[in-house]
């Protein structure tokens, strides 16, 4: 069989570029919608737990607006998801015709979860009207399950990506022999998923919590507010400090694993042990600039001692480095600092809730948590960047190049272009249409809720006795 | 059977439910389109709405099956698809974008012009996509998508087969949703809607008829392995789906509507698989056999179980959807 065949160096170049740039826009939008899909499910399903066990109308109202908020941002996630199907043909055609075997398994695996909670999804929003409260809440359950379980099979699939395993190539390159669980369970699995679905509770917690701290600030103080702001933030301030942990247990592992994308999250020239660890700053020929250096402390967070040694960018390859060194540093240290501040937010709250059962008076906890939704994405944003940047040259650590794979087809800074504009429109409708849905609820209560993508239609009823 | 055959098998089984409900929901989209103004066509788009709203996103999931079944089990294949039908492909993606955001705002927007809006988007796409999802089916029929892949991402679909099959694809779904509206205008008991949709299920069985004679000619000019299959192992299915085609006429004129939906789907599905065994043992004809572009035992093997684990997890939950969604039609 021929190969697909390579093409001429400066083509490549300027689709290379075009390609990752539309792979990582696209996939840029979609992670927020993902994450929302992962982690909304628990957000609504504990309010609609408190409402049925202390018999709490607020916690019940929650619960039903969010789940309609949540049946939106499924539906748009569902469309970016599939656009992201396409693109993984369409952008690296040569990667999917050569690993699609080897790793496609995890895709297959996710279609299941994602097929369950899109079913569940429906029958959670129809169960609203046609289901009795306790019935109800277990049929939102299997969203939850399905939510974690499809964050697993597409987060493995990335860390198979960077940390490839479970299949024998033959001599000219083909995939000939699989093993599917060594591919689900690969060396990188173990941090990466717990690491996104924290991500995607915290991501959503902060989220519907700035909303509603957004309401207070508004002046609108009362219980609704209070608890739509208190219910979710808990949830993310219990993640926050599992999610450090993890991080901090992925950070050593990559130093371990991907010692080159280690050397540039953390602008390592050169190797060796008594590594200074640079907080900010820009990467250099010449060393790091604008940064606040802590003498010893790279090597003692990568092995607990001083004695660590860690690798530089000098004993990698230079067509083997990764770009953008700065990049890589600075996103590293924003979701970092992010998630440092988010720990802060967490404490506070904690500490006067513990003194006197109450959130922080002043506004500026408010403040606070209404810019922690947007805080939280950010950190989601710089995390991926520096796993996907930080892997670069390779698209398989290891195994293929980024450039081996991108397709051959003209016009994709068009396609660029194109998905820019339908991007920008979905995303500002997608607002706007959420937006909507919170003003009428404010303005015409419970009566006016309006209707949802899944939930069953009320136009028909009347005109058919007509 | 060969693991490689059950894969295509499961390929093909993912195809078939997609050009079925899939095919319904974008049918349903083109009928939405055509119904006239606002105060003529709110009957018809209220039902349209109706049925489709439980439905909607589960009937789209089993295209997401078909690109991971075929990536995992076929990985060549699909390489050689996306880096020759690109165009198409990504035109139908765009199709999907909009069709399924505006279906999902529609429901969620309150103003006349904003309703309007989404609701043109969501005709609109509702065309487009089967359109160019058939001009691919029909460019792999053709024998225009080279197994090494980057055939030309022109003349392999702006010809008259792909075309031809872009077209059809898009009959089979007006018709499919037609004969569905119709089945569920009459469990509505709306009488004048039970009328008006059979007319049209009338009007789109003719047309998807002509389609499907005239396509035979373009096979027969453009794609002669598949012709030949068509006309040899093919035909009993090509027959069954002639006699679903011609009864379900039958049915519409007698104004009959017991068997009228699965006589439908019969005639659609046996079209689907007759294809498939006109162009065995080719996934890619007549450059790439199945066994040729399949992926290695294990992931096979570990296909099968997940699409075993999807039937017995999917198909209840599925079930208890469309039972939910039909306790509601049958208490109005």
């Amino acid at each position: 069989m021929p190969p697909l065949q390579a093409l001429p160096l400066a083509a490549s170049e300027s689709n290379l570029l075009a390609a990752r740039e539309l792979m990582a826009f696209t996939l840029g939008f979609h992670i927020v919608l993902a994450s929302l899909g992962v982690a909304l499910p628990a957000i609504v399903l504990t309010a609609n737990w408190l409402g049925l066990k202390r018999n709490d109308p607020d916690a019940m109202r929650l619960a039903r607006r969010w789940s309609k908020a949540m049946a939106v941002t499924f539906a748009v996630g569902a469309v970016t998801g599939t656009v992201l199907s396409f693109e993984f043909g369409l952008l690296w055609p040569r990667f999917m015709a050569r690993f699609g075997d080897a790793f496609g398994i995890a895709f297959a695996i996710e279609g299941i979860f994602f097929f369950t909670e899109a079913i569940f999804l429906a029958i959670y929003i129809y169960g609203w009207k046609r289901l009795s409260g306790w019935a109800h809440f277990w049929s939102g359950v299997p969203m939850v399950i399905a939510g974690v379980g499809g964050a697993f099979s597409v987060v493995t699939a990335n860390s198979w990506m960077n940390q490839p395993q479970g299949f024998a190539l033959d001599a000219a390159g083909k995939v000939v022999e699989t093993e599917p669980l060594k591919v689900l369970f690969n060396p990188a699995w173990g941090y990466e998923v717990p690491h996104m679905i924290l991500a995607a509770y915290m991501v959503a917690g902060f989220l519907v919590a700035s909303v509603y701290a957004v309401g207070m600030l508004r002046g609108r103080r009362d219980r609704l507010h209070r608890l739509g702001m208190l219910i979710p933030l808990t949830i993310a301030l219990i993640a926050t400090p599992i999610q450090i942990f993890v991080g901090d247990t992925a950070a050593r592992s990559v130093a371990d694993h991907q010692p080159a994308k280690f050397a540039g999250m953390e602008c390592i020239d050169e190797g060796g042990n008594h590594q200074t660890e640079y907080v900010g700053g820009v990467c250099t020929a010449s060393g790091v600039k604008g940064a606040i250096p802590i003498r010893d402390l790279d090597s003692f967070l990568v092995g607990f001692s001083a004695d660590t040694e860690v690798t530089g960018l000098n004993e990698i390859p230079p067509r083997d480095r990764p770009p953008a060194n700065t990049l890589l540093h600075l996103s590293f240290d924003a979701m970092v600092g992010i998630g440092t501040a988010l720990l802060v937010l967490g404490a506070w709250l904690a500490f006067v809730w513990w003194r006197r059962r109450d959130i922080p008076r002043t506004p500026w906890f408010l403040r606070a948590v209404a810019v922690s939704g947007a805080a939280a994405i950010l950190a989601l944003w710089f995390g991926w960047i520096v796993t996907e940047v930080g892997r670069q040259p390779w698209i398989v650590q290891g195994y293929m190049r980024t450039s081996e794979a991108v397709t051959q087809a003209d016009g994709i800074w068009f396609a660029f272009a194109g998905v820019l504009l339908l991007y920008a429109a979905l995303g500002t409708t997608a607002i706007l249409v959420l937006r909507g849905m919170s003003r009428r609820w404010r303005e015409e209560g419970e009566g006016a809720e309006g209707e949802t993508p899944y939930g069953p239609p009320a136009e028909l009823r009347g005109e058919t006795a007509a | 059977m060969t693991r490689a055959d059950a894969a295509a098998a499961i390929l093909w089984t993912g195809a078939t439910l997609y050009a079925v409900f899939g095919g319904a929901d974008f049918g349903a989209g083109l009928w939405d389109l055509i119904a006239g103004d606002a105060v003529k066509g709110a009957r018809p788009r209220a039902l349209i709405e109706h049925s489709l709203t439980p439905v909607w996103e589960a009937n789209h999931v089993w295209l997401i099956f078909i690109l991971v079944v075929l990536w995992t089990a076929f990985p060549e294949a699909f390489g050689a698809l996306m880096s020759t039908l690109y165009v198409p492909l990504a035109l139908a993606a765009v199709g999907i974008v909009l069709r399924g955001s505006a279906f999902a705002f529609r429901k969620s927007v309150q103003s006349l012009r904003a309703r309007r809006a989404m609701g043109a988007a969501f005709a609109l796409s509702s065309v487009m996509t089967p359109f160019f999802m058939g001009t691919v089916v029909g460019a792999v029929a053709a024998g225009n998508v080279p197994a090494g892949g980057n055939g030309d991402p022109f003349s392999s679909w702006i010809a008259p087969l792909p075309l031809l099959v872009g077209a059809l694809f898009v009959a089979t779904g007006a018709y499919l949703a037609a004969v569905f509206l119709t089945s569920d205008a009459h469990r509505s008991r709306a009488a004048d809607l039970e009328r008006y949709f059979s007319r049209r299920a009338l009007l789109a069985a003719l047309v998807a008829g002509v389609l499907a004679v005239a396509g035979i000619f373009a096979l027969r000019a453009d794609a002669r392995y598949v012709y030949d299959g068509l006309t040899g192992n093919g035909l009993p299915l090509v027959i069954a789906s002639a006699l679903c085609g011609l009864g379900v006429l039958a049915l519409l004129l007698r104004g009959a509507r017991r068997g009228l939906r699965p006589l439908a789907v019969g005639a659609v599905v046996a079209l689907i698989w007759g294809w498939g065994v006109a162009q065995f043992p080719y996934l890619l004809p007549t450059s790439l056999k199945i066994t040729q572009s399949a992926a290695p035992g294990p992931t096979l093997d570990a296909l099968l179980v997940v699409f075993g684990i999807a039937v017995l997890v999917v198909l209840p939950a599925l079930g208890m959807l469309y039972w939910l969604s039909q306790r509601e039609l049958l208490s109005e």
